[in-house]
This record gives structure tokens, C-alpha cells and sequence, in this order.
């Protein structure tokens, strides 16, 4: 049997924050199976595209659509993408005292499940060995299914929370903003596993967002952007990455004027 | 300044998701009339339960004090109350029961509906019922009556225990001690008497329910626990009345004395509806090794004044007070704890919760005091306030007065209010915007929370559930 494709189709994609504005005709497509990298100078509008992707209330999208399968998501609430199968890794993921990790989790899932119409729920009991497997897989302690939602984590155990939960809720399409960001080398290893494993397992999409090279070392792009003042200017293969790493921005800004 | 749709709807949907509200047909056996509270109204009451003289005495002058003392200036608003309107006792039957059976059915159903028989074949190690200004119900298991616990109406404690009863009643908190501890003196029906011989551990929790269900109502139920050396128990109370267009008041007094080595725990889970004056006077004295510990939870209620207190009277005495405090549109919550460290080597602790919603007001108001020759003294005191939204408001004012200096006294607060960034986070995850904010508050509310039994922890979360529902405007 061959496995439907899921597609995110992005045209002329324009967005505001206050009068701001921050997109200017972003044009993208992610396939399942496929890894797209953005990179970018700081401001270019990366982390802005996920944000208003997902739904951020913060910011006002003036032109464009973005479409899941056909289907327009821009007027829809974030956790109505969430259950067509959006996810958004976050960059700087948010604590939330005194609800824990794992109640939550199966929370989510069990929402998503119903959201896809299906009648049957996990119980704790068949959710825990899923997810102790899940955290182990990203070498986290399984003392933090009990400790509140990112609470008192490191910066690098946020980020390992953050592939546990896209791994346990299985999105068609995932966004990781700067997952590599604040982590070290054997961490960034550790994280990397954790996208390759869940990609191998269910063929999602992956859009990252990073600023340098070294993420993708452990993670081969199928397909890297370059996006600069709220556009994509230049796309490419993984040569791409290498060029900036060794180049710098500057370049290719230049010659995109 | 019109009052937005959202907060409209806020108000529309608090009132319609208590399911508390409903009303039951009762006809009183015997009730006063309105138009003020006087001699002749508190005379009648006190005939009608055949009291002693002393007692009837004793509310005679605290009639008196009520009618000089001043109404509170501080707090909230109280201007509302009008003392003309209200009933000040009301008899549904004749005497309380010991069989379920025997209790006439309507509200036998209404207690039903609030699922207390169940609770107590569940749960319980005795359970009260109070409707209007009586005891309906009452009953203890067996085994605790053969080790000499006694679990009373109040009123038929003054009958039947007359000199325990007499050596303990007013001496927490006597009836000049404010104004509604005067009403409450001179008028008082019902509440629970408690207890508990030397030694004697009560596992279970004995519960008691207190329910208005009359228009204009004031419920002045009377609660004296005595916990003997070494001995324990957990007292829990619940709370609720219909929703009525009129204002009902619930001004109780509750004493507790804590005696050597003794442990008492209190705990509150009141839900009135939104038309009551809960104004109530709560202090607990802790003797050598004692321990006090007040688990107060308030939802609901028009307006709630009530600072559980503790007196710590001799060394090695310990204090905690958790309280949580939810105030949604139209109400204000005014809570807060009180201790008084009156002997050396004792220690104490509060945690004080709040959160406010659709324009709902809450506020902390404590008092910490370390009286002169109290040595060595332990205190921490925290208070958390969350905001979901930018109408509704949080006050602490946290009073000590510190008459010693070997005190280590830690004093944390914070306010915070529900960020657009965690409810997106919760929401990318695929919450409702109203499933994330509850899952907010809930977590808040969890440290508290978790020290309630199971079947209370899991009503409250409801009741929080309910409270967080139509939240999005």
C-alpha cells in the first residue's frame, strides 16, 4: 500500500505584527518525507513563519494562504492545525507549573486521537511504556514524566521534551524552531537521533529552522532555503548549507539585490 | 461604560454552571420573621431548642454587642447586607435524625442530589447535614461511639455534654470578638460538636454539609471541636445554596482546641452560590506538640471574609494554614489565614492561592504575630495570585507584628497573569483555548489540591473545571 503524501502548500505568504511587517511573500512547499531548512541572518523572519504557521494570535497575516492537504489552515485555531497534524518544536518551550509531563502528553494525544475520529483512548496504562520508550530514545530520565511541563528543565532537556512530544503525537508536518539552539554537541546528537528515528518511523515532513550548519551534519537536508527580510531568496540542496557556513550571508544577500 | 459582551456571556455562563443552584419545596416547621434581628427573635430561638439559661443569657449579650459594634470598614464591600430581609432561624423538622430514612424526603433528596449518603457509606467515619439553621442528620460509626468520640449537632451537644460544653463554648473566639461572631453568638443553630478522648485516632474523615435552601436565609451554624491529647481527627466541611435574585448570609463560628500531641485538621470546601454573604470566624488553639492544620477552599459566594486562625499557645505547637480562593465575576474572595505565636519553639506555615477571573476580585489578607517572649520562632508565608485576565484584580496585605528577634520568618509573593505564550504553547499542542487555561489553573491549584482525600481532590478539580468553562469570551 502506498502512503498518501501530505502536503503544506504556502503561497504569498504576507504577515504583520502591529504595523510591522515581517513576511513578504513567503512560497513554500513541504512534502511528507521531506526535510526543508531555513537559515538566515537574525530578523529575517524565520521563527515568525512558524509562529503564524501554527497560529500565533500575536500576528496578523495580510495576504497568501497556506494550504494542509488542500485545505486552508490560516483562519483556523492552533490546536485545529495541531489535530490535521501541525506541529511547531519551540524554541523557547514554556513552563507550565504543576501540570506534569506525562499527564499532559497522554492529554494531548488522547485529543488528537478523538480530534481524528477515533473512538478509542490510551489509558495510562498502555501510554506509559510508549512513552518511557520515547524518552529513552532521547536519553531523558523517566523522573520527568512526574515534573511539571518544562519546568526547572535545562535549556537542552526543554529541547529534548519538545522531539519526545512531537514523537508521541505523531504530526503529518513538524516545524522545529532553532531545536539545535543552547545545546551542546553530545546533546545536538542526541536530538538529531530523535528527529531521524521519529522521520524513519512515520514519515513526516520537516521544516527547521536553524542558523548554523552544524545541526545538519546529523540531520541531511533534502532541501535548504535561505531567507532573508521576510522572503526566501535563494534554495537549494545541502551544498547550500556548506556555501554559508564557509561564505556567510553577505554573499548571497548581494546577489539577491 | 457598557459592560462588554464577553464579560456578559462571563457572567451569564458563571450563573448557569452552578449546578447547585436548584431549589427544594420545604416547609419550615418554625421559622422567625423578617424585619430585623431582636430580643424577641433570639428569645424564640432559644426557647424553641429549650436551652439553659446560661445560654440564652449568653446570646442576650451578645445581641447587645452586635447591635454596638460597628460594621467592618476594611475588607469587602458589606453594604449589600440587609439585616431587615433576613430569616434568622429556620427549623425544617423537628429534631435530627440518625437514619436517612427518617429524614423527610425533601430533603432527604436534596442531600441525594449532593450525593452525601454516598459519600458516606464510602468514605466517611460520620457525617452531618445541615438545612437551613438544623442539623437534619447526623451520624457516627459505631466503633467510634463505643471509644467515646462524640460527633453532634451542635445543639444537641449543649443537651446532652452540658458541662464539657459549657467549659470550652465562646472561650476561642467569645462574641465580642467581631461583629459577626456576635450575630453569630446571639443567633446560632446547628454545626457540628466534636470530640475526640485521649489517644484516639480517627482514620477516616468525618464530614459535615451545610446547605441553604430559603430565600433571604442566614445560616449561623456553631462548630466546637476538642481534640484531646494525642488524639486526631480530619473534619471536613462542604457548602452550597440555590441561586436566588436576593442575598443569603452564612456567618459561621468555628472553634477548635488542639490539645497535647493532638492533631486536627480542617477542611473547607464551600461553593456557595453567588448571592451569599459567607462571612465567617474561624481560630483553633494549639497546646504542647499540637498540630493545626486548616485546608480552606473557597468558590463561590457573593462576598467571603474568612481568615482561619491559630493561636500557637505552648511550645512545640506547629500551624498551617493552605487555602485556595477562586473569585469569578461578581465575587470577591477575601482571604487570608491568621497565626499567633505565643510560645517559644513553635512554627507555622501558610500558602495562600488565589486566581480571578471575568472582573473577579481576590484578596490576601494575613496576619503573622510573634508575641513578646517567644523565642525561636520558624514562619514561612507564601501567596500566589493568577490573573486570567486583564479586568480581574489581586490584593495581598500581609500584616506582621514581630515583637521578638530569634525569628526566622520567610515571606514570598507573586503575581502573574495567564500569558498569551503558554496558552498558544498549550493550544499548538491541540488544546482549546479554554482546555489550556484550565489545564493553567489547574496546575496552580495542584499544590493545594493534592493535599485534599481523593474524593474531594477530584470534586474540586470539577469544580475548578466548571468555574474555568465559557472562558473564552
Amino acid at each position: 500500500m502506498i502512503k498518501k503524501k501530505d502536503t503544506l502548500e504556502i503561497s504569498n505568504l504576507h504577515a504583520n505584527i502591529g504595523d510591522l511587517k515581517i513576511l513578504n511573500g513567503i512560497n513554500l512547499t513541504i512534502k511528507s518525507g521531506e526535510i526543508h531548512a531555513i537559515m538566515g541572518p537574525n530578523g529575517s523572519g524565520k521563527s515568525t513563519l512558524c509562529n503564524v504557521l501554527m497560529g500565533h494570535p500575536k500576528y496578523e497575516v495580510t495576504k497568501g494562504s497556506a494550504k494542509f492537504n488542500g485545505k486552508e489552515i490560516l483562519d483556523l485555531e492552533p490546536n485545529e492545525r495541531a489535530h490535521l497534524g501541525l506541529f511547531l518544536g519551540f524554541q523557547h518551550p514554556l513552563e507550565i507549573s504543576g501540570v506534569s509531563t506525562g499527564t499532559f502528553l497522554r492529554l494531548a494525544k488522547n485529543l488528537s486521537l478523538k480530534a481524528n475520529g477515533e473512538t478509542k483512548q490510551i489509558s495510562p496504562m498502555e501510554f506509559m511504556p510508549i512513552l518511557k520508550q520515547t524518552m529513552g530514545l532521547l536519553k531523558m530520565d523517566e523522573k520527568f514524566i512526574t515534573r511539571s511541563v518544562n519546568e526547572g528543565f535545562s535549556g537542552g532537556e526543554k529541547k529534548r521534551a519538545e522531539i519526545v512530544q512531537m514523537a508521541i503525537l505523531e504530526p503529518k508536518i513538524a516545524m522545529l524552531d532553532e531545536i539545535d539552539s543552547g545545546l551542546d554537541i553530545d546533546a545536538l546528537k542526541i536530538v538529531a537521533e530523535g528527529i531521524n528515528e521519529t522521520l524513519k518511523k512515520t514519515g513526516l515532513g520537516v521544516l527547521l529552522i536553524t542558523h548554523y550548519q552544524r545541526l545538519l551534519n546529523y540531520i541531511t537536508p533534502d532541501f535548504v532555503h535561505v531567507m532573508a527580510k521576510g522572503k526566501i531568496i535563494k534554495s537549494g540542496d545541502k551544498k547550500l548549507a556548506k556555501e554559508l557556513e564557509k561564505n556567510g550571508y553577505e554573499e548571497i544577500l548581494k546577489k539577491a539585490k | 461604560m457598557a459592560v462588554p459582551k464577553s464579560t456578559q456571556k462571563l457572567i451569564k455562563n458563571t450563573l448557569d454552571d452552578y449546578k447547585f443552584g436548584f431549589k427544594t419545596k420545604n416547609t419550615a416547621v418554625f421559622k422567625t420573621p423578617q424585619g430585623g434581628l431582636t430580643r424577641e427573635i433570639v428569645e424564640a430561638i432559644s426557647a424553641r431548642k429549650k436551652e439553659p439559661k446560661w445560654m440564652l443569657d449568653y446570646r442576650l449579650k451578645a445581641l447587645e454587642i452586635f447591635e454596638k459594634k460597628a460594621m467592618p470598614k476594611w475588607g469587602g464591600d458589606l453594604s449589600g447586607i440587609n439585616f431587615e430581609k433576613i430569616h434568622y432561624y429556620l427549623q425544617p423538622q423537628d429534631k435530627p435524625k440518625t437514619d436517612w430514612n427518617d429524614v423527610p424526603k425533601d430533603i432527604k433528596d436534596t442531600f441525594e442530589k449532593l450525593g452525601i449518603p454516598e459519600a458516606e457509606r464510602k468514605f466517611l467515619a460520620g457525617t452531618g447535614a445541615q438545612f437551613e439553621s438544623e442539623m437534619v442528620y447526623h451520624s457516627l460509626q459505631k466503633e467510634l461511639t463505643k471509644k467515646g468520640v462524640v460527633f453532634e449537632s451542635t445543639d444537641v451537644a449543649l443537651q446532652k455534654y452540658p458541662e464539657i460544653f459549657k467549659e470550652y463554648f465562646g472561650k476561642v473566639i467569645p462574641a465580642h470578638d467581631n461583629k459577626f461572631s456576635a450575630l453569630n453568638s446571639a443567633v446560632w443553630s446547628g454545626g457540628s460538636f466534636i470530640y475526640v478522648p485521649k489517644g484516639v485516632h480517627i482514620e477516616l474523615p468525618l464530614q459535615a454539609y451545610f446547605r441553604i435552601n430559603a430565600e433571604n436565609m442566614g445560616q449561623f451554624e456553631r462548630t466546637l471541636i476538642i481534640a484531646d491529647e494525642g488524639s486526631s481527627v480530619h473534619y471536613v466541611e462542604g457548602c452550597t445554596a440555590p441561586t436566588y435574585s436576593t442575598d443569603s448570609l452564612h456567618s459561621a463560628v468555628v472553634e477548635i482546641i488542639v490539645k497535647k500531641g493532638a492533631r486536627v485538621q480542617y477542611t473547607t470546601i464551600q461553593n456557595w452560590s453567588t448571592n451569599v454573604y459567607n462571612l465567617v470566624t474561624k481560630r483553633a488553639f494549639a497546646y504542647r506538640d499540637a498540630e493545626m492544620f486548616w485546608l480552606d477552599c473557597n468558590l463561590g459566594s457573593k462576598l467571603t471574609m474568612k481568615y482561619p486562625a491559630i493561636f500557637l499557645m505552648e511550645p512545640g505547637a506547629r500551624g498551617e494554614v493552605q487555602s485556595l480562593a477562586f473569585a469569578n465575576s461578581n465575587q470577591h474572595q477575601d482571604a487570608g489565614a491568621k497565626i499567633v505565636h505565643n510560645a517559644s519553639n513553635t512554627t507555622s506555615k501558610i500558602v495562600a492561592k488565589s486566581i480571578s477571573k471575568g472582573a473577579g476580585r481576590s484578596t490576601y489578607r494575613g496576619l503573622l504575630k510573634v508575641s513578646k517572649g517567644a523565642k525561636n520562632i520558624k514562619s514561612h508565608v507564601s501567596c500566589d495570585a493568577l490573573l486570567l485576565d486583564g479586568a480581574s484584580r489581586s490584593d495581598t496585605y500581609p500584616t506582621m507584628k514581630i515583637e521578638e528577634s530569634e525569628v526566622a520568618i520567610a515571606h514570598e509573593a507573586t503575581v502573574s497573569k495567564i500569558g498569551e505564550e503558554q496558552l498558544f504553547y498549550l493550544m499548538s499542542r491541540g488544546l482549546t483555548e479554554e482546555e489550556a487555561a484550565s489545564a493553567i489553573v489547574n496546575g496552580f491549584a495542584k499544590p493545594i489540591i493534592k493535599q485534599l482525600p481523593m474524593e474531594y481532590a477530584l470534586e474540586l478539580n470539577r469544580l475548578l473545571e466548571l468555574e474555568m468553562t465559557g472562558s473564552v469570551g
